[in-house]
């Protein structure tokens, strides 16, 4: 029996590394890299010295312990103590994030979409789908962490063992089989593959912040989540195995049940079945603009609570901002000296930098909607009807303008929330808000270059995300590497005036204004005059 | 009164060329057959016909108006039903059929709530748990219960059961005892026989026959089955005769349309016991039209 029901399962994990030939080398490719890079770059940042101990004080402050774990041998604070603290929770996030997407995109969304029952219909086993998918992920898994552990070993830095960097790699591999298993488990339980994506992602933020509650509060809360376990192994100091096993056993634990599950039930069913919704649409529903609030609810949502959570997260470390700011050369480097402004001022700039090129995702998601719905072939419904093109295109462009408004807001205020708890004189808030929305009109640039993309080259809209990327690349590290000015003069955050340090003119504001204008009303000819493709 | 009159439109995408100078007249009041097989060009011509496409040269028009200009003027007085009807899969059928309705102009209530019932739909269900032919009812709720003037129809019964496909045959129908017109784009020739009045036959982006049924049938052949009290001699040189196969005391064969009356003439000289012809169905036609040009 057991024979039968994982029959061919090599066969469909030959097919899953032949659809994913470019996606998975991409994921493995760009999590080692960045790891490797960013680690190496650890002792010009961390020199080493007394400054090391100022910054061993800030790591035990609460809000940073909540952020990336709890700090470890701290007395003496080599490179490879820093890198695993500051580093190796959120690359085993990303990790996890990866494992979810291609599970999902290889269970319940094959299913959903109706291939699993084609597959289904050959000689194959019920559980091979779900066993081909581990079998993959381990696989990629496994070579995550071994690429990893050699990467980093071969830097060869202060304190970087090869034990420790292999730990490190066993880490990331352990969680990825974990939430690999965690998200089968769950893609048995729901209908559809967006409510599986949900539940594994709120399983993600889950496991975040249950370590993050634990790490400041109790141990026993974090060793009950994964993220929380796999810090205890401590890499690089004490390197403790006994967390990898745990949270390996757990994921073994996990597949099984995900197995039993995929037996039990029937083919492109649930657990959990989708509830009925309302019969009629509300009053609210019944426009263009109304459809696009709609189906943007939830991202518009998650990402407002987000932008507020990382504002909070940034304001919970200003009490230490000026203490870490005057030990750190290089942050010294990255933050321009202006007279008459604190230190805190200045770290307000460049926040205010950093947190609107976050918010630009968010915004640009919305404008972009409006492709992917022509690609699957839902415009043509609504074009079909008595809506203009302008006025479809109009409905996605004014939520998305509105959306660079609240998350700008919406950061400051989260900033400002934790910041008053943690410092006596926080930053003035209305003078901060109004600065946050200088950095609106050049947010809306790369709105209207996402809109001329749309209008005169539908097929290449991917390429405002390839230029936020440049964007926070020449800005964020621009200083820092010391690259040439006319870098970061490529892009809109080069004309952004270094607010609240500097005035904002109109000088500035109305070109960026008229630029944002000139694009949008571009692409909008262009779309107007193109084919629907779908 | 011509409702869609297209004229010499050619598309092209890059090199290749979709539609090579169609013709179409479609008038008031009429339930205006479009056949052909995939790939043919019948979605590009009705997506120019919308508006969604711009025709690389020639006119398009609808109710006199420009397809492409005019489009939202047009839509106001049309409803459309896509082949492969892609929905939001978080909305309900029933949010999804308001909001079509809503978009087009004012909302008929009570139309909504006949059709939902006549098509047997659950409108509280997500459109992601929907079947094809579901997400087809749901298009096909909002379209006959929006009052328009011209109904675009691309395959619309491909994922219904025969019951459904009753139902929509009686939705046509009504909207042509209303007078309004159809353009219906389908593979189901049994159904465009039963509801068209004229048909347009395409093949590789060209209309190759347009008429109503009876004018293209007489471009094909019958079937003809005869028994005769002596045998019939030389049939099978008669001019237009195809396919015979002689047995004893009789004889079946095709006869081209133009040319039955000669035949029937000959025969009768030779005693005619039974006589059986039944008329090309549309799928003859079909066929017979592929094999001339293929």
């Amino acid at each position: 029996m057991p024979k039968q029901l994982f029959n061919s399962t090599r066969t469909l994990a030959g097919l899953i590394l032949r659809r994913d030939r470019i996606q998975i080398p991409i994921w493995i490719i760009s999590i080692v890299a960045a790891t490797v890079a960013l680690a190496a770059m650890f002792p010009q940042l961390y020199p080493a010295g007394p400054e090391r101990q100022v910054i061993a004080q800030i790591m035990q402050n609460p809000a940073m312990t909540s952020m990336v774990g709890p700090g470890y041998g701290l007395d003496d604070y080599h490179i490879g103590a820093i890198v695993a603290h500051q580093m190796l929770l959120f690359t085993a996030v990303v990790v996890a994030i990866m494992n979810i997407l291609l599970t999902i995109r290889h269970t319940r969304r094959d299913e959903e979409q109706g291939r699993i029952e084609v597959i289904r219909s050959l000689p194959v086993g019920r559980l091979s789908n779900a066993a081909a998918t581990m079998l993959v992920l381990t696989i990629i898994n496994i070579t995550l962490g071994l690429l990893t552990g050699l990467g980093l070993g071969m830097l060869g830095l202060e304190g970087m063992t090869w034990a420790g960097s292999f730990l490190y790699g066993a880490v990331l591999t352990v969680v990825g089989i974990f939430f690999a298993a965690t998200t089968l488990f769950f893609a048995q339980l729901t209908e559809t593959s967006r409510a599986a994506l949900g539940y594994s992602f709120a399983f993600l933020g889950l496991s975040f912040l249950l370590r993050a509650i634990g790490d400041t509060s109790s141990e026993t809360l974090s060793l009950l989540s994964p993220l929380g376990l796999v810090l205890r192994a401590q890499v690089y100091v004490n390197n403790y195995w006994w967390p990898i096993w745990i949270v390996l056993a757990a994921a073994a634990l996990m597949t099984l049940a995900a197995f039993r599950l995929n037996t039990i039930r029937d083919l492109e069913a649930g657990f959990f079945s989708a509830k009925p919704g309302p019969a009629h649409a509300s009053r609210f529903l019944q426009s263009p603009l109304g459809l696009v609030l709609r189906l943007e609810k939830t991202v518009i949502i998650a990402w407002a609570v987000g932008m507020f959570v990382l504002g909070a997260s940034y304001g919970a470390v200003f009490g230490d901002v000026e203490a870490f700011i005057q030990s750190n050369d290089l942050y010294q480097q990255m933050l321009p000296n202006v007279e008459g402004f604190s230190v805190t001022d200045q770290f307000v700039a460049m926040l205010l930098s950093v947190m609107s090129m976050v918010a630009a995702i968010p915004t640009l998601l919305v404008m972009l909607k409006l492709r992917v719905e022509e690609k699957a072939s839902r415009t043509e419904h609504l074009l079909a009807r008595a809506i203009s093109r302008p006025q479809l295109m109009a409905s996605f462009l004014v939520v998305s303008l509105l959306v660079a408004i609240v998350m700008q807001v919406l950061s400051i205020l989260g900033l400002w929330s934790t910041a008053a708890a943690s410092v006596e004189n926080p930053f003035a808030l209305g003078k901060t808000i109004a600065a946050s929305l200088v950095y609106v009109p050049f947010m809306w640039i790369l709105v209207g270059l996402a809109v001329t993309l749309i209008g005169f080259a539908p097929q290449q809209t991917s390429l405002v995300w390839l230029y936020l990327g440049y964007t926070l690349f020449a800005t964020y590290f621009g200083s820092l590497l010391q690259l040439p000015d006319w870098m970061a003069k490529l892009t809109p955050w080069g004309y952004i005036p270094n607010v609240p340090l500097e005035p904002a003119s109109a000088g500035t504001i109305l070109p960026s204004l008229l630029i944002a204008g000139g694009l949008i009303a571009v692409g909008m000819h262009g779309y107007r005059e193109r084919d629907i493709h779908g | 009164m011509a409702v869609i009159r297209v004229h010499d439109v050619t598309k092209k995408f890059g090199n290749f060329t979709a539609l090579d100078k169609i013709n179409l007249e479609v008038n008031q009041g009429e339930v205006y057959g479009f056949i052909g097989p995939n790939g043919a060009g019948k979605t590009t011509t009705i997506r120019i016909l919308l508006g969604i496409l711009k025709a690389t040269s020639g006119t398009a028009q609808v109710f006199g108006l420009d397809a492409w200009a005019d489009a939202v003027e047009i839509h106001k007085r049309i409803a459309y039903v896509p082949g492969e009807v892609s929905l939001w899969p978080n909305l309900t059928g029933g949010e999804v059929i308001d909001l079509f309705v809503k978009l087009r102009g004012p909302n008929n209530k009570s139309r909504r709530e006949e059709l939902i019932e006549r098509f047997d739909l659950d409108p509280t269900k997500k459109c992601g748990t929907y079947s094809k032919g579901n997400r087809q009812k749901v298009a096909l709720i909002a379209a006959f219960a929006s009052d328009a003037d011209l109904y675009i129809l691309d395959e619309p019964t491909s994922g219904l059961d025969p019951l459904m496909e009753l139902v929509f045959q009686e939705c046509i129908a009504e909207v042509k005892a209303a007078g309004k017109s159809v353009l219906l784009s389908s593979h189901i020739l049994s159904e465009v026989e039963k509801l068209c009045d004229r048909v347009s036959i395409i093949r590789q982006g060209r209309i190759i026959e347009s008429g109503s049924l009876q004018e293209l049938r007489h471009l094909t052949r019958t079937q003809v089955r005869v028994e005769t009290a002596q045998p019939i001699p030389n049939l099978s040189e008669l001019a237009g005769v195809y396919d015979l196969q002689e047995f004893e005391g009789g004889a079946t064969f095709q006869v081209d349309g133009v040319h039955i009356g000669e035949v029937i003439k000959y025969i009768s000289n030779y005693g005619i016991l039974a006589l059986e012809s039944a008329p090309p169905t549309l799928e003859d036609l079909f066929i017979h039209h592929y094999q001339k040009e293929g």
